[in-house]
């Protein structure tokens, strides 16, 4: 797989701490929702660093590839994607990567994500892919994270809930709530996979995503309630260090 | 239980470093624990990335299943921990 040049054309502020980062790539092959690419950030002195990160855009995004950026405190790379790449700035990118963490249109049994912080980027990709393809197969997203603000995509996560019936959005809050939410702060449990998320009787397939924590419990909350080990995907993530 | 840490991720992460490697996506191919015997997608390993390369272990019961370490010009692949891959090459 070789290195392309993608060109930031667009950058967002999702929160505080998460930037939309759109790359021009003219080259690009396409991708399938839930794949990430290797960014590669070579510093001026030639030392350079390679990072995964999820594609945020449906497939069909004419050229451009959509990532989502958390700046991690301590990062190496991420406060530098996050706060001084600019538009015209050019990096290399290598993908689309992974086949296995996808979901593709074709696919019509109902979908299930859970997404943990900024565990949300490749499930939107698929929300968007699914809007893209103007596919009815119906999906559930459970999204949780710290508080409202945290919240990415938020205006776009609104208009799907309010008017596309078949999209239905749950957020779940660790740290702080809306006001009059009628669910105190904490982690997802049992109770909201219950009341939340598809019966394991439907087969739905499930997606999990956000750091290894929260996939481990989500994904053991979800077999506990009757999903089979095989119809839970997930993708996990964290600090991975300096791979090269 | 296990004595690793929870430092983990997927196998999906190491598909980058593989791909310089194979010529299809080996995160989508089965492969066999050679240990307990297990038979999973190579997505589903656990994979450890802080040592000088990357260590993906059986989901199952832990055992190395595959170590893949860049060394300047070179690629070190060591595969003793997978009785066999199935790949798909369609």
């Amino acid at each position: 797989m070789i290195w392309r040049v993608g060109t930031v054309v667009a950058l967002h502020d999702e929160t505080a701490t998460a930037r939309t980062i759109t790359f021009e790539v003219p080259d690009w092959p396409g991708h399938v929702a839930g794949q990430h690419v290797d960014l590669r950030v070579t510093a001026p002195d030639g030392y350079s660093t390679v990072r995964s990160y999820s594609i945020a855009s449906a497939p069909n995004s004419g050229g451009c590839v959509e990532l989502t950026v958390e700046r991690l405190p301590n990062g190496e790379v991420s406060p530098y994607l996050t706060q001084e790449l600019a538009v015209g700035d050019r990096l290399e990118l290598r993908g689309p990567i992974g086949g296995w963490f996808v979901w593709r249109t074709e696919q019509t049994e109902p979908i299930q994500l859970i997404a943990g912080g900024s565990g949300i980027v490749p499930l939107m990709a698929m929300v968007r892919s699914r809007g893209s393809a103007a596919s009815t197969v119906p999906f559930r997203l459970l999204y949780s994270v710290r508080e409202p603000g945290a919240i990415f995509y938020r205006d776009e996560l609104l208009t799907l809930s309010d008017h596309n019936h078949s999209v239905s959005i749950t957020c779940a809050y660790t740290r702080a709530t809306p006001k009059n939410w009628p669910r105190p702060p904490s982690r997802i449990d049992a109770a909201l996979i219950a009341d939340t998320t598809w019966s394991s009787n439907l087969v739905p397939t499930c997606y999990v995503c956000g750091p290894t924590p929260f996939v481990e419990s989500a994904t053991d909350l979800l077999i506990a309630s009757g999903h089979g080990r095989d119809k839970v995907r997930t993708e996990r993530f964290g600090p991975t260090g300096e791979r090269k | 239980m296990s004595p690793l840490t929870a430092d983990y991720l997927d196998g999906n992460a190491a598909a980058g470093d593989l791909s310089k490697i194979f010529a299809v996506d080996v995160t989508t191919a089965q492969g066999q624990c050679a240990n307990c015997g297990a038979i999973k997608r190579f997505a589903e390993a656990h994979l450890y990335m802080q040592a000088p390369g990357v260590v993906a272990r059986c989901a199952v019961c832990d055992h190395i299943l595959l170590r893949l370490v860049n060394a300047r010009q070179r690629v070190f692949l060591d595969v003793r921990g997978l009785t066999y891959l199935r790949l798909d090459t369609a």
